[in-house]
């Protein structure tokens, strides 16, 4: 499918180039001296790690960001993009990583939310059957966007993207929510939206699969600057890598954080032999450190969002829960974080039932959570580095209820240099701090309290490679300590590489259950979109 | 839990010598480097606050320097003129040390007007009705202003934590019951009202005892009442509480972070409810303690709070939840009462005082409102 000419087979002339494209955040330079080409008919994929700055970059294509110097030309004319609105009269339209749809609104009113005009229902209802007709994204115009799935919201986000018929579309991060098959579907539109149609698609992303799967072209980012430019025929998934990453890196290790599945599926079998059998003895001869049972959480709508989940985790076993986005795993670790009390089943630590609506209750029970969304729940970014280190400890450091500021500031140095967490100092804000290093201290403070279950919930999210690969060997040593580690993501690379066993979760409810030898990518992607396997 | 926790403090015990601070003197110097651009900002903008009201002075025909300087000889420069001022601080700084406790807890209450009002009449009632000697009978006043004022603002936190009803509305609404309540209260001879015969129409209270008057300290021509080292305690000790103590982390977190909180094990219904209880407690012995001051007349009135809860509520607010910036911000506002008071007494209009006053207020306001601004942008400038 890789490097389909352009329409028409002569080379087709540029229909976006920015030049130099420099924009900078204080002392941080997010993009420096950015040059980009865009060609009509052709799917050119930006890659690069998190921080790369390809977001920003994107943000100053669409206008939301105003870059420091630089400038921009559509169709060979010179333009200031001042605003999205702006863009959108230049026919550059851009669909988000994040939403932006109203749950409590129907499909077609999401399509046409923001509309001057009045209202033409019928009119609308129609537009959204006949492009959802023409790219094959159907989906029921008077459905509440509230009950769609995470594939479903992102074709309604696509419709309402095309319904505008911009000439040049940017996709940010787009299969983050999608099951493999959904992510397919998603590269057929593409392809037929540039080779029919002759518009113009820049494929934001940091996995190298989809960048090599679905691209005609790659522009490769690394700290705000442009490395490498390369017809994707030429590319192979090394040398992305390492021009991505700006060391050689080695794609059996690291390729879970790469976004490489199929080579972790490879290593996952052929390690098998080796580790499984560890795994598997301690799997079934030691008791569960935790067990769920029948969990059932209600939604405000009555929606089950959790409906009889199950499930063991071992000491020192990393069980992976996969499954795409919104199927109930936030709920599951808000359950087990005492932020959601269950409606209905148990969670036992060690055996002994723990109240899930008392707050700390679980916490004190020995459950260590590194949640999804640490500002959420995991960290507080008004509170110091010290203080977040210690957050459900404060008596740690206090005699008689008054906080020692030595003590505190001496833990936090402590912890600080064993988790290399980079601050300025313990008592520098925890909003300061980079999100790696946020991550760090979340997951220094859980491990610092000696949990016998740690939850770590979409643990790399937003992270570069390095610190994936950190986080994923602190995963590793914990569950080697004894720890039963239950590692929840919608990153099929990452339950691959890391757990030792596999459930997969879908509408609440645990669907299929794989050792780590017999999980393929084909099993977990029918597992994922609810087909038992 | 407790075995856990033992072990990790076992774990912790070597590496929890405290440090020398070498840099104690070198943070200092930062700390006051930080605070110059504030500083400036707040000089600036009651710089310019001041030019508007001279413009508006002299376009209504009045002369502008003879407003500012009533202003002054009100809160200042008058004989006896700070001791007024300081006095009049001492239940601003209370209301305003009570209204960060909640802040500090992520709760809103803006009723401190109302628990003020309930708190001067628990004052009036127990001071007027009970035989003790001195000190037990002021005690007594104080306790009863406290208990009245905690269960008005409890009323707040029961619909809060029992029924989620934001406590913004409850406690403001809440105010305009209590006025009617104590309105109620100063017609009935077996509640406020005075026993003695009515000598005119306006209801009152009997004239407190001379027990129940809080001591006055005389210094430098100036008289400044001795409930002023109790405000100056309460502030202290809520820096402690809040800055320092197991609690204060707890109720901070709560406040900063009710997620994290609840995992981390906080209630919010027991330090929630906590401070609301304080915090109204507060407002309420505020109350007793403007009653007793003998600034506000010798007995209980309908208007006795007269805004001492809002302005209160506003120092808090200007002290950006610093029990100890409170202090200083309770002084300006007490100047700016007194003077304001003296600035109609001296035939400007009463109106043109009111602007005045409320302008300074704004511009009161704008520093900590740009700082907002600052260090909401910064963190977004740094994300990408």
């Amino acid at each position: 499918m890789a490097a389909t000419p352009g329409a028409g087979g002569r080379p087709p002339a540029p229909s976006v180039r920015l030049d130099g494209i420099t924009k900078r955040y204080g002392a941080v330079v997010a993009c420096h001296e950015v040059d980009l080409v865009l060609h009509a008919g052709r799917i050119h994929g930006v890659l690069g790690e998190n921080g790369a700055g390809k977001s920003t970059l994107m943000k100053i294509l669409i206008g939301l960001v105003q870059p420091d110097a630089g400038h921009i030309s559509v169709g060979g004319d010179r333009v200031d993009i001042t605003d999205p609105t702006a863009a959108g009269r230049l026919g550059i339209a851009m669909v988000h990583q994040h939403y932006s749809l109203v749950d409590t609104l129907t499909v077609w009113e999401n399509v046409v939310l923001g509309d001057g005009a009045a209202l033409d229902r019928g009119h609308a209802r129609g537009r959204v059957t006949e492009i959802g007709e023409r790219y094959g994204l159907q989906v029921e115009a008077d459905a509440l966007v509230g009950n769609l799935t995470a594939g479903q919201r992102q074709r309604v986000e696509i419709i309402k993207c095309l319904r505008r018929e911009p000439s040049i579309i940017v996709f940010d991060e787009p299969t983050s929510v999608l099951t493999p098959a959904e992510s397919e579907q998603l590269f057929a539109v593409l392809r037929r939206v540039v080779s029919e149609e002759g518009r113009t698609v820049a494929l934001v992303s940091h996995k190298l699969d989809e960048i090599l799967h679905a691209t005609d072209e790659i522009t490769i980012m690394r700290s705000g600057r442009v490395v490498e430019r390369l017809p994707t025929a030429d590319a192979t998934a090394a040398r992305l890598a390492q021009d991505m990453v700006g060391r050689p890196v080695s794609l059996r290790s690291e390729a879970a954080a790469l976004g490489l599945v199929v080579a972790v599926a490879d290593e996952a079998r052929r390690s098998e032999a080796a580790d499984q059998i560890a795994a598997e003895v301690a799997s079934t001869s030691a008791a569960p450190s935790l067990r769920v049972r029948n969990a059932v959480v209600v939604g405000p709508d009555g929606r089950r969002l959790l409906d009889g989940l199950s499930l063991d985790v071992r000491p020192g076993e990393i069980l992976g829960l996969a499954g795409v986005e919104g199927n109930g795993q936030r709920v599951l670790a808000d359950a087990l974080s005492g932020l959601v009390a269950l409606h209905g089943g148990t969670v036992e630590v060690n055996g002994t039932a723990v109240r899930t609506d008392r707050p700390g209750a679980l916490h004190a029970a020995g459950i260590g959570v590194i949640p999804e969304d640490r500002h959420d729940s995991g960290c507080v970014l008004d509170m110091s580095v010290a203080e977040n280190l210690l957050l459900a400890h404060p008596g740690l450091v206090a005699t008689r209820g008054v906080l020692h500021r030595g003590r505190m500031t001496a833990r936090a140095r402590r912890l600080m240099a064993e988790f290399d967490i980079q601050a300025a100092s313990p008592d520098a804000p925890m909003r300061s701090l980079s999100g790696g290093n946020q991550q760090r201290v979340v997951l220094a403070r859980e491990l610092a309290a000696e949990p016998k279950v740690l939850v770590a919930a979409q643990p790399t999210r937003g992270l570069d490679v390095g610190a994936i690969e950190y986080m994923a060997s602190q995963l590793r040593a914990a569950a080697e300590r004894g720890v039963a580690v239950l590692l929840v993501s919608t990153e099929l690379e990452e339950i691959l590489s890391l757990a030792h066993r596999i459930c997969v979760i879908f509408q609440g409810r645990i669907v299929g259950e794989l050792a780590r030898g017999e999980a393929t990518p084909e099993r977990l992607g029918l597992l994922l979109g609810g087909v038992a396997a | 839990m407790t075995d856990r926790a033992a072990e990790v403090a076992a774990a912790l015990r070597a590496d929890a010598l405290p440090r020398p601070a070498p840099d104690a003197r070198e943070r200092l110097a930062g700390r006051v480097r930080a605070l110059l651009p504030l500083v400036a900002l707040y000089v600036a903008s009651v710089a310019v606050a001041l030019g508007l009201c001279a413009l508006l002075v002299s376009s209504t025909g009045g002369s502008a320097t003879r407003v500012f300087s009533a202003l002054l000889d009100g809160s200042v420069r008058s004989p006896g003129a700070w001791g007024l001022t300081i006095t009049t601080a001492m239940p601003l700084l209370v209301v305003a040390v009570g209204t960060i406790v909640a802040t500090k807890a992520g709760l809103v209450n803006i009723g401190q007007e109302g628990q003020l009002l309930l708190g001067a009449a628990g004052a009036a009632y127990v001071a007027t009705r009970l035989e003790a000697p001195g000190p037990v009978l002021l005690a007594a006043a104080f306790a009863s202003a406290a208990v009245i004022g905690a269960l008005w603002a409890g009323l707040a936190a029961i619909m809060k934590y029992w029924r989620a009803v934001p406590e913004v509305m409850s406690t403001l609404l809440l105010v305009f019951v209590a006025g009617n309540l104590t309105n109620f209260g100063l017609t009935r001879k077996w509640l406020l009202l005075s026993r003695a015969r009515v000598v005119n129409n306006t209801n009152s209270g009997d004239p407190l005892p001379a027990a129940a008057r809080l001591p006055k300290i005389h210094a430098f021509g100036n008289t400044v009442s001795g409930g002023v080292l109790l405000a100056l305690v309460l502030a202290g000790l809520a820096a402690i509480i809040v800055n320092r103590t197991v609690a204060g982390f707890r109720l901070r977190m709560l406040g900063l972070s009710p997620r994290t909180a609840r995992r981390a094990g906080v209630s919010a219904l027991a330090y929630g409810g906590t401070a609301m209880l304080v915090s109204g407690g507060m407002a309420g012995l505020a109350g007793g303690m403007w009653l007793t001051s003998g600034i506000a007349g010798d007995r209980f009135t309908a208007g006795i709070s007269s805004n001492i809860g809002w302005q209160g509520l506003l120092v808090a607010l200007l002290a950006r939840d610093q029990p100890v910036a409170a202090v200083p911000m309770a002084l300006v506002f007490a100047g700016l009462r007194t003077g304001a008071g003296f600035l109609s007494a001296t035939g400007v209009e009463r109106r043109i005082a009111d602007v005045v006053q409320a302008m300074l207020v704004l511009a009161l306001l704008v520093p900590p409102a740009v700082r907002a601004v600052q260090r909401h942008r910064a963190p977004k400038a740094a994300e990408a």
